[in-house]
């Protein structure tokens, strides 16, 4: 009897944390859409991957949640905060005029994606989806992460590593052709730049 | 029993719809990246809550990737508006007409 009740007690609290990270992350998705300033666009999106931690943890995706604080709102936002800086008052993009007809024509498609699915999802869960499967302590864990990152998935790993390595020279060429065309405009500053 | 794998569908179902809105509506690029990140992100939180479901820890490792395409992403992208601003372009993604050098 006492376990049982501990083990609903148990059920409620992660419920109400659940709930909790749910409402925030949706609450923050939509202020990173609807502010106009990009700044506080990218700190609701950091306040976002916040609760998305949260909840990975709940499902035991403990290394998910560490590298997603770290890599994404450690690393990523921070570096569209570093941008935005750069740019300064050109970056603010307030809202132009009424809602155009294709405004309109997002809002409906997107809500129609929404429905679409949680309708299919409600359907299968009226015909009882199956029980999660029952997992052991190292799920999610960093030495399974691992041992998965360099036996089973070596291949997808090393890509990464091009990717990275080929954005990031990407990144390095388009800031240099960026400033050679300062340069040369600062040196013909009568020709008329057209782009 | 928690929360369980339906309702970590419906709650990316509504951030990817959300994402989804935010780039279709909005023109400056940069919140338009962001709001890319949401999506991305939205896709994660199905990868996880379906890998949960399985006990198949293969769900996480394509979710880490995910993450690694969104970092590259965001540099690319983040060179472009530098590139475009350098240029005194107007931050504006529907007056973007060329991307030539």
């Amino acid at each position: 009897m006492t376990v049982l009740l501990a083990s609903t007690a148990g059920n409620v609290l992660v419920w109400i944390i659940w709930v909790g990270a749910a409402l925030a992350l949706l609450a923050s998705a939509l202020a990173v859409v609807l502010f106009s300033n990009p700044f506080y666009s990218a700190l609701a999106l950091m306040a976002n991957l916040g609760s998305l931690a949260v909840l990975y943890l709940l499902i035991s995706a403990e290394f998910v949640a560490a590298a997603q604080v770290l890599v994404y709102a450690g690393a990523i936002v921070v570096l569209f905060l570093f941008v935005i800086a750069y740019l300064g008052g050109r970056a603010d993009a307030p809202w132009t005029g009424v809602p155009k007809f294709s405004s309109v024509a997002a809002v409906v498609a997107s809500v129609a994606i929404a429905v679409e699915v949680i309708v299919a999802v409600v359907v299968s869960w009226t015909g009882g989806l199956p029980n999660a499967a029952e997992i052991t302590a190292a799920f999610g864990s960093p030495r399974e992460i691992g041992r998965l990152f360099l036996a089973d998935h070596l291949l997808a790993f090393e890509v990464t590593s091009i990717i990275l390595f080929v954005a990031a020279v990407g990144g390095a060429v388009l800031g240099g052709a960026a400033r050679r065309a300062e340069k040369a405009e600062a040196q013909t500053p009568s020709e008329e730049e057209n782009g | 029993m928690g929360p369980g794998i339906g309702a970590y569908l419906v709650l990316s179902v509504l951030l990817f719809a959300t994402g989804t809105v935010g780039v279709l509506i909005r023109r400056n690029p940069l919140i338009v990246l962001l709001s890319l990140e949401l999506m991305l992100n939205a896709a994660n939180l199905a990868l996880i809550g379906f890998a949960r479901q399985h006990g198949n820890s293969d769900g996480h490792i394509f979710a880490l990737t995910v993450m690694v395409v969104a970092a590259a992403e965001a540099v690319v992208g983040l060179g472009l508006i530098v590139a475009m601003s350098r240029r005194k372009l107007k931050l504006d993604v529907d007056q973007m007409k060329q991307l030539r050098g």
